[in-house]
């Protein structure tokens, strides 16, 4: 198995900032670094495990109704997803509020599932959706540590930026916890990954 | 109900605020006209689904919501079912939805015709269906009056998005952020000037 052909996703191909996919739910949660990397994970799981049972059933899903079974499969696997968030990160998933559910809109999922899931074996499959997962949570991420840094000066919580910067004038940035600028951070993003790689425009 | 059609148009806007709908935002907002035609659509469904899926949240699945069939069923609690009963509502009312238009107005069909079953996957839609059930509005007038504002309010915006790409194509852009580099800036700054409406 050629593992190179699936770290794609992590840079050169990466879901969000090259493929645009499920850019929706990559700007609303990263306003901090923990809520960032738990949906990270969520999306992670969801799209490894959802491209593993679409590719077990895709010799039997009739191409006309496809995105309806799609969509209750992943339906399904969000709905787990909710329940495991609920029972033991309760906190977190008030944070998340409605975007754990929104997984299932998210189109990595589903762009996934329609570009590699029903056309290849379950293994490669699998890692697909993983390494989209994991490149789509890289990007979130980032651009959560630095949101979270900026707007209030600590990472996962914890001060890092110390008090004797505070002293001489230095002084948290609101407005980067705010949507808006979320977008532009991505945008940044963007420009950075796309002057390091030649990737044609989209 | 007045006071929530506004805010959601302006302040709670689908797209500003909360980034939902942002695929199809980015991808069919090339020219005014099909982005015009892409919003209506959204519209349309947003004001059908939410109240749909606010009276089987609130006489279906909530807990308790069950009572009005027989007592011992009161207790029932099915939320956890919510997500893929509204996938389901959303994904069968766009196919109904398409039927219709296609049988009644083929001109509309024509018209919207590729961005109807696009919708079905269109966060906006699913969004706007969960922080319905979020926000626990008192009755259906409310739900419609919070769908209809969201829809407007994401049509507001892809149209004026659409409208500032097209003149972005005369200005000159360093190569590496042209496309969605300089899309979500200028999504960002024209979410900053909406924050403006906070104040209202």
């Amino acid at each position: 198995m050629n593992i190179k052909k699936y770290l794609g996703p992590l840079s050169k191909d990466n879901p969000i900032l090259v493929q645009v996919l499920g850019v929706c739910s990559a700007l609303a949660v990263t306003a901090q670094l923990k809520p960032a990397i738990v949906m990270a994970i969520s999306v992670t799981a969801v799209a490894a495990l959802g491209n593993l049972i679409i590719s077990l059933l895709r010799n039997t899903i009739p191409p006309r109704i496809r995105i309806i079974v799609q969509l209750i499969i992943v339906a399904a696997l969000v709905i787990l997803t909710d329940q495991i968030l609920q029972a033991w990160f309760y906190d977190i998933s008030k944070m998340l509020s409605v975007f754990v559910g929104l997984i299932i809109t998210n189109c990595i999922l589903m762009g996934r599932i329609e570009a590699f899931a029903l056309g290849n074996k379950p293994i490669p499959s699998f890692f697909d959706g993983l390494f989209n997962g994991l490149g789509y949570g890289l990007v979130l991420a980032v651009v959560g540590f630095v949101r979270e840094l900026l707007a209030s000066g600590s990472v996962w919580n914890h001060k890092i930026i110390p008090d004797s910067f505070y002293a001489h004038g230095y002084m948290n940035n609101g407005l980067v916890s705010l949507p808006p600028m979320a977008l532009i951070l991505i945008g940044l993003l963007v420009w950075i990954q796309r002057s390091g790689s030649k990737t044609e425009k989209i | 109900m007045i006071e929530i059609f506004v805010r959601s148009i302006f302040i709670d806007n689908m797209i500003f605020a909360y980034f939902l709908g942002m695929c199809s935002y980015l991808a069919v907002s090339k020219n005014v006209k099909t982005s015009f035609g892409l919003g209506v659509a959204v519209t349309f469904v947003l004001v059908v689904t939410v109240p749909v899926n606010y009276l089987i949240d609130n006489y279906l699945l909530k807990k308790g919501a069950l009572s009005w069939l027989s007592a011992s069923l009161g207790g029932l609690d099915m939320s956890f079912l919510s997500l893929i009963v509204f996938i389901a509502v959303v994904a069968a009312i766009v196919q109904l939805l398409e039927m219709v238009i296609e049988k009644y107005a083929p001109a509309l069909y024509n018209s919207l015709g590729i961005f109807l079953p696009l919708i079905a996957v269109n966060c906006a839609i699913l969004g706007a269906s969960l922080f319905m059930q979020e926000r626990n509005f008192p009755n259906v007038a409310h739900a419609l009056a919070y769908a209809s504002g969201s829809g407007i309010g994401w049509l507001l915006a892809i149209v004026a998005f659409a409208a500032i790409r097209e003149r972005l194509r005369y200005s000159q852009i360093p190569k590496p952020l042209q496309g969605l580099g300089i899309s979500c800036i200028i999504t960002g700054l024209m979410g900053l000037g909406f924050m403006a409406f906070l104040g209202m």
